[in-house]
């Protein structure tokens, strides 16, 4: 299995402040490797590094082989970049955006016009070539970076939160783009903030502070959950996660959606004990149920066990 | 990294694409020019024409009148009162209703018939002293041409030495060919790097240079891309604005037009890198303009000779002015229109062009950064 990121103790510092700290993992070849945490956890800091667009403080890595501080610009080359605010030219047209790009990647003759063919049709866009770019909905305009980013068939594929801010049904769109350019062989190198997203990726690295806090597959780090979980529908949400937070027998209690999620020590004496003690607070608790984790729960539970609080 | 053409050309055709939808600039690239030549033609100008005096003749007498008649027939003086007492003369003065006032006094004609030398007064208004420095020059000249004329009537054979002046390149010593040529270089340079002060800084303002960074283009690709269409414009306004000194002016164009090209191209890139350089540095469009205006305009108009003769500066402004590009140009411009010289004379200067040019590119090239943080 070939390497694709490979990356050892990489630090970025600003000033005093810590944005990525010591991090190390390696991303083989093919693979969706998604970067999950909060806004503020170093995930973006990460990814322009490893692009080739901010030096590290400290540490090493390699893309596709190549050193990131040494060979950055020939990174470029064999990397597609989408950031995470739209960064295209409004005041070009969807074709003269492609043509731009098709002309920094050295992209030209009979290969530009097919590959700018291909991005238009993956894009959904071949009605709205001549449309500036800043008319385009925020759906459209992340496909059409995503075409551009990927114009010169880059092995690699580098995308910083490439459906913030996006509606769940373009987001859905987007990620069948990006199963279709990994079924081809691409490794995508993904962050997101969107939990449910996460659970696309074959692998996954949650970071919090800067920190990698774990790494691995989203199956895998479900079941490193070993307490057990319970669904609470309370007739007040934030008030039943105070009361039970502390309580005896409760680990954690966070606000999941409209329901509180309680990891507890033994599931069957809690779901006697929490309705109980819900009424003695004023709150009425119509159901509990046992619930399977997910990924927001693992990832509030390792953040619990680094002694920190979420941050963002 | 070698420097590729094609990833050069797509930039220079994206600049072009956003320039032609950009209507402030295109505004700013051709109207500006050609307006400022207008404007600035007809502004600066230290011709004295038409100089209001004040006569008080005491003498009444052919000869004083014959005195008076001179001063109207230069051209440069009309006569707009003759007074009869001398408390008259100050309130005009003091009005500024006449710039001068010529008081021939009473036995005037008497000290001349017997053989003395007679004296007249001028008074001028020092209010504005380079008008009346102009004047007094002026009424010197024709008071020594009259009594030249009287001496020769009055020792009949007898020889006199007298100046017959000529003045080169500007005959009549007009404005317009001393101003025009050197304004070009003030035009040129405010306006090259205005334009691409600009360019820079809307990339970072609109968030583009991330995806532009994050491409393989190599900065000296971006730079000279960016800066070849604006050179473009730029000989384009050169031209026009040198065609509208010629005609709406008269201003002469003696000299080879390729040379003039060159240094113009040289200058040109000189500036443009230098807005490049402000824009990369600051990274906001409005402080970029801002210094851009401030860093081109007034030393290109104050330090350049253009107006102010540098020779009478104190040695730091002179000191100063030997690192403003358009002085040199300024030499350049009036050596090729008034003189028609050519690199012979002006090689010193094609030596500060090409350092300019360098320096402007090199600075440019320098700040730009593909660094997000």
């Amino acid at each position: 299995m070939t390497i694709a990121v490979h990356v050892r103790d990489l630090t970025r510092k600003f000033g005093e402040f810590v944005a990525v700290d010591h991090v190390t993992f390696d991303v083989p070849e093919g693979e969706i490797f998604g970067f999950l945490g909060p806004n503020g956890a170093g995930k973006t800091t990460t990814i322009k590094m490893l692009a080739g667009l901010l030096a590290p403080t400290s540490g090493e890595g390699t893309v596709t082989g190549l050193d990131i501080v040494r060979d950055s610009e020939a990174i470029k080359r064999r990397i597609g970049y989408m950031s995470q605010a739209f960064s295209l030219y409004g005041d070009l047209t969807v074709e003269e955006n492609i043509d731009f790009f098709a002309g920094l990647y050295e992209v030209s003759g009979p290969r530009l016009a097919a590959r700018r063919d291909w991005v238009l049709a993956m894009a959904g866009l071949e009605r709205h070539r001549t449309q500036m770019a800043a008319d385009l909905p925020l759906g459209w305009k992340q496909r059409l970076a995503l075409g551009c980013a990927v114009l010169h068939e880059p092995p690699i594929l580098f995308l910083d939160e490439p459906t913030s801010g996006v509606d769940p049904v373009s987001r859905r769109n987007f990620w069948d783009l990006i199963y279709s350019l990994a079924e081809k062989g691409t490794t995508i190198f993904v962050s997101t903030h969107y939990m449910e997203e996460a659970e696309y990726c074959h692998r996954l690295a949650l970071m919090n502070r800067g920190r990698l806090i774990a790494l691995d597959r989203p199956a895998a780090l479900r079941e490193q959950m070993v307490e057990p979980i319970l669904e609470l529908q309370t007739s007040d949400g934030p008030g039943a996660a105070r009361a039970l937070q502390g309580a005896p027998g409760v680990v954690e209690a966070a606000m999941f959606g409209r329901a509180v999620h309680v990891v507890v020590r033994d599931a069957a004496a809690a779901t006697a004990a929490l309705p109980a003690l819900l009424t003695s607070h004023g709150i009425t608790c119509g159901s509990v149920t046992p619930v399977r984790p997910v990924l927001e729960d693992v990832f509030v539970a390792l953040v619990r066990r680094e002694g920190g609080a979420v941050e963002g | 990294m070698p420097i590729r053409l094609g990833r050069l050309l797509a930039v220079s055709r994206k600049e072009i694409t956003q320039l032609r939808r950009d209507v402030r600039s295109l505004l700013m690239a051709f109207l500006v020019p050609a307006a400022m030549i207008v404007f600035f033609g007809y502004v600066i100008s230290f011709d004295v024409k038409d100089i209001k005096v004040a006569v008080l003749d005491q003498d009444r007498t052919p000869r004083s009148r014959e005195l008076v008649q001179a001063f109207e027939a230069a051209g440069r003086f009309r006569v707009t009162d003759r007074l009869a007492r001398y408390d008259e003369v100050e309130p005009l003065l003091d009005r500024g209703a006449v710039r001068m006032a010529l008081v021939i006094p009473p036995g005037y004609e008497r000290e001349i018939s017997s053989g003395h030398a007679a004296s007249v007064q001028a008074i001028l208004d020092g209010a504005d002293a380079n008008t009346a420095s102009i004047a007094q020059n002026y009424a010197g000249a024709i008071v020594s041409a009259y009594s030249a004329r009287l001496l020769s009537v009055a020792i009949p054979g007898g020889s006199l030495v007298v100046a017959q002046p000529r003045v080169w390149y500007n005959e009549a010593l007009e404005s317009p060919p001393m101003i025009v040529p050197g304004l070009v270089a003030t035009i040129m340079m405010m306006l090259s790097a205005m334009l691409t002060a600009l360019t820079v800084a809307r990339e970072w303002e609109r968030g583009t240079m991330e995806q532009l960074a994050a491409t393989p283009v190599h900065r000296v690709e971006v730079i000279l891309g960016k800066l070849l269409p604006y050179l473009g414009i730029g000989l384009i306004d050169v031209a026009a604005v040198v065609t509208l000194g010629m005609t709406v002016f008269g201003v002469p164009f003696r000299g080879n037009p390729l040379l003039f090209l060159v240094m113009a191209a040289l200058f040109l890139l000189g500036s443009l890198g230098l807005g490049i350089f402000i824009s990369a540095a600051v990274k906001t469009q409005l402080l970029a303009t801002q210094l851009a205006m401030l860093a081109t305009y007034l030393p290109s108009v104050l330090l350049s000779g253009l107006i102010f003769d540098l020779r009478s500066m104190p040695w730091i402004l002179r000191a100063i002015s030997t690192v403003v590009p358009a002085r040199y140009f300024v030499v350049v411009l009036r050596g090729v229109f008034l003189k028609g010289v050519g690199l012979d004379v002006l090689w010193p200067q094609g030596l500060a062009m090409i350092a300019y040019a360098v320096a402007g590119l090199g600075l440019a090239v320098r700040a730009f950064r593909k660094e997000i943080e």
